[in-house]
């Protein structure tokens, strides 16, 4: 092994591929009963985390950044003056093997810019993929990029060998992609994510009738969208994620703030921050989708097609649903605890269990971990709560806000402005 | 008061709350004995391990709480908290006034609430092991891993291990305990060290610097500098166990 080679060509491969923020390794149940290496968790692990916060669970490597396309919110895009390079598929499962057992991963996350054809890239991503699971016993986690315009044969062995299978979005809006990746269309990225998504169902079918059908992508498939980058309203965003969950099984959309690393007038100017409070928000609605019963039009709608940037969007509904509330705490339905500002899904769960024994306090609800300062506003118990006065007050927002320090507040400011400049705010 | 003390087993705590009911002890306080030579106790009664006591409190414990509720106690235990035994006693006590009922649901109850805290702290010190440890390659091929967790959770990281780590021989080592966890291709063994652990890390594999290397420069590269957040960062991966993680080493 050359390892002055290998580490350069780690750091380009790398550096490429960080910008992908999906890192999850759950969902996959495969086991090590092969006595090989490995198996995957189905609630999957965070070995570290970069200094950004974000999880590192696999090792995240493009296979190339050589690329035919020239996608202007791409790093890797061709006519970007950047060092390139390329791994061998042996280079690739050296490391992956080797990383695996020192504990670093849970497994490998493969990506690669696009040369030659969809077809020569994805070819070489299934190889690799196939010689760890057949050659070297390994039940880790794989999750494959998906190249759209790859052969049918291809995406099928892909998925054999594979966890997770996921193609970019990218621009979630047709308009934005035509202005930003004039070569590529959203039909051309979602053909893919549908042969998934039949295969998935077809596979699952078969296996209720032969127990020895192989399993496809047992994880699932996923797909990220960049914020920021176009002039997409939350709620175009919100409609797409909703439309992929519901339309195409999606385990998972990611939602990754444009980063300016590059200089183009189609986009935010260099040195423009990383939207990351509305990041953030969008990750919130998401998981007010999927965990809290939410629908996405409880969330945006037409004539708030924008997450409010300072309160979090379960207060937002709550505060323009005040007819709602106050929600009795001893006596209100498990759907209705989920959408009390402040009560996550475990409090949720500890307060209905908890509530068959005595009435329960404020005090009860701090200790099991509620955010009391804002749930405070909106609940009722068997005692008369003081804080109930402001409800039906216009000035709400403002004392909550008052009462709870957003850990944003130092980004605030800086970048309400410049959301303002670019008239992202209309 | 009446002391009771045990040998530090969970199988002796619960021997000692047998025979808190079965003597009819007056304000019964249960200490293990590593903690029992406290000049603050005058007189202690030694409790001497008996399986079939034990295995009767936990049989009536387990049809009031189910296997999860043991599992909880378990992990109360392993949290090596001082007052494990109060709080444990006192959800006993609890239980048995209210025989029909999962007490371990009520967790507006003072002393469940703090249960479910040791589980959750212990369940996540053994979950950090698990994701935190990293083995380096010895010279005579064993992947080696030394550990100082705040809570004895080496025992609840024994399946991880050993399922995903087959075709490799481990060794984990709890220095703060000393002992470990050695699993030589066939089974996972118990074992304690004499050698001075310095010395073992000394004999890497030639390769072994490579990869570590490698992983560091990884690491600093799946960073994006733009959205930098230390103070996430370190929620996650808190300062006391950066020792363990290669990434985090100067090299």
């Amino acid at each position: 092994m050359n390892y002055d080679r290998i580490k350069e060509k780690l750091e380009i491969l790398a550096d490429a591929a960080k910008y992908d923020v999906s890192c999850s390794s759950s969902g996959g149940t495969r086991k090590n009963t092969n006595k090989g290496l490995g198996n995957s968790h189905a609630s999957g692990i965070c070995h570290t985390f970069t200094e950004d916060g974000r999880c590192v669970s696999l090792l995240k490597i493009l296979l190339t950044n050589y690329c035919i396309y020239d996608c202007a919110y791409c790093v890797s895009r061709k006519s970007n003056d950047i060092q390139r390079a390329a791994f061998t598929v042996e280079e690739v499962v050296d490391l992956t093997i080797n990383f695996y057992r020192r504990n670093y991963i849970e497994g490998l996350f493969l990506s690669s810019g696009i040369f030659k054809t969809p077809d020569f890239t994805m070819e070489r991503l299934v190889r690799i993929a196939k010689k760890l699971r057949l050659e070297h016993n390994f039940n880790g986690y794989i999750h494959l990029k998906t190249i759209p315009g790859a052969s049918d044969e291809l995406m099928q062995e892909a998925g054999l060998y594979a966890d997770r299978l996921s193609v970019n979005l990218e621009i979630p809006t047709q308009s934005g992609l035509k202005l930003l990746a004039p070569e590529k269309d959203h039909k051309q990225m979602i053909k893919p994510m549908g042969f998934v998504k039949d295969a998935l169902v077809q596979y699952k079918e078969e296996r209720q009738k032969f127990k020895s059908t192989p399993k496809f992508a047992p994880a699932g498939q996923s797909t990220q969208m960049i914020i920021g980058a176009t002039q997409e309203t939350d709620l175009q965003i919100i409609k797409v994620a909703d439309h992929f969950y519901n339309n195409f099984n999606l385990k998972r959309v990611y939602y990754s703030g444009y980063v300016p690393v590059l200089s183009d007038t189609r986009l935010p100017a260099l040195g423009t921050e990383v939207p990351m409070v509305r990041e953030n928000r969008l990750y919130q609605a998401d998981w007010l989708m999927r965990f809290y019963g939410f629908k996405a039009d409880e969330i945006v709608d037409r004539q708030n097609p924008f997450l409010d940037l300072e309160v979090d969007p379960k207060i937002s509904w709550a505060l323009r649903n005040i007819d709602q509330f106050p929600i009795n705490i001893q006596q209100a339905p498990l759907e209705m605890i989920f959408r009390i500002p402040g009560v996550g899904v475990k409090s949720a769960y500890k307060i209905v269990h908890a509530r068959r024994f005595q009435s329960l306090s404020l005090e009860h609800l701090k200790k099991m971990g509620v955010a009391t300062n804002r749930a405070k506003y909106f609940i009722d118990f068997k005692i008369q709560n003081n804080h109930l006065k402001h409800l039906s007050t216009i000035h709400l927002k403002q004392i909550i806000l008052d009462e709870s320090k957003t850990k944003y507040q130092k980004t605030f400011s800086n970048q309400l402005s410049l959301l303002n400049e670019h008239s992202f705010l209309r | 008061m009446n002391i009771l003390s045990y040998d530090n087993t969970l199988e002796g705590f619960f021997t000692a709350v047998f025979e808190v009911y079965e003597y009819k002890y007056l304000n019964p306080k249960i200490v293990r004995q590593s903690l029992a030579q406290n000049a603050l106790f005058s007189e202690v009664t030694p409790i001497i391990t008996q399986q079939d006591k034990a295995d009767r409190v936990t049989q009536r414990l387990e049809k009031q709480i189910g296997k999860e509720g043991l599992r909880e106690i378990l992990f109360g235990f392993l949290s090596e908290n001082e007052n494990f035994e109060d709080i444990v006693f006192e959800i006993i006590k609890y239980g048995i006034e209210h025989p029909n009922q999962n007490i371990l649901k009520n967790y507006a109850h003072p002393a469940v609430l703090q249960l479910s805290k040791w589980v959750k702290s212990v369940g996540r010190e053994a979950h950090r092991m698990e994701a935190f440890v990293r083995f380096e390659l010895l010279q005579d091929g064993i992947y080696f891993a030394q550990i100082k967790p705040d809570f004895n959770v080496l025992p609840l990281t024994i399946s991880y291990f050993k399922e995903r780590y087959q075709d490799q021989k481990w060794l984990v080592y709890d220095t703060k305990r000393n002992f470990g966890i050695y699993y030589d291709l066939k089974t996972v063994e118990w074992i304690q060290l004499d050698l001075e652990i310095k010395n073992i890390t000394q004999k890497h594999d030639q390769t072994e610097r490579k990869y570590q290397h490698l992983w560091a420069e990884y690491f600093d590269h799946t960073n994006i500098k733009e959205r930098k957040n230390t103070k996430l960062h370190i929620q996650h991966v808190p300062k006391r166990y950066w020792k363990y993680l290669t990434e985090k080493r100067t090299f």
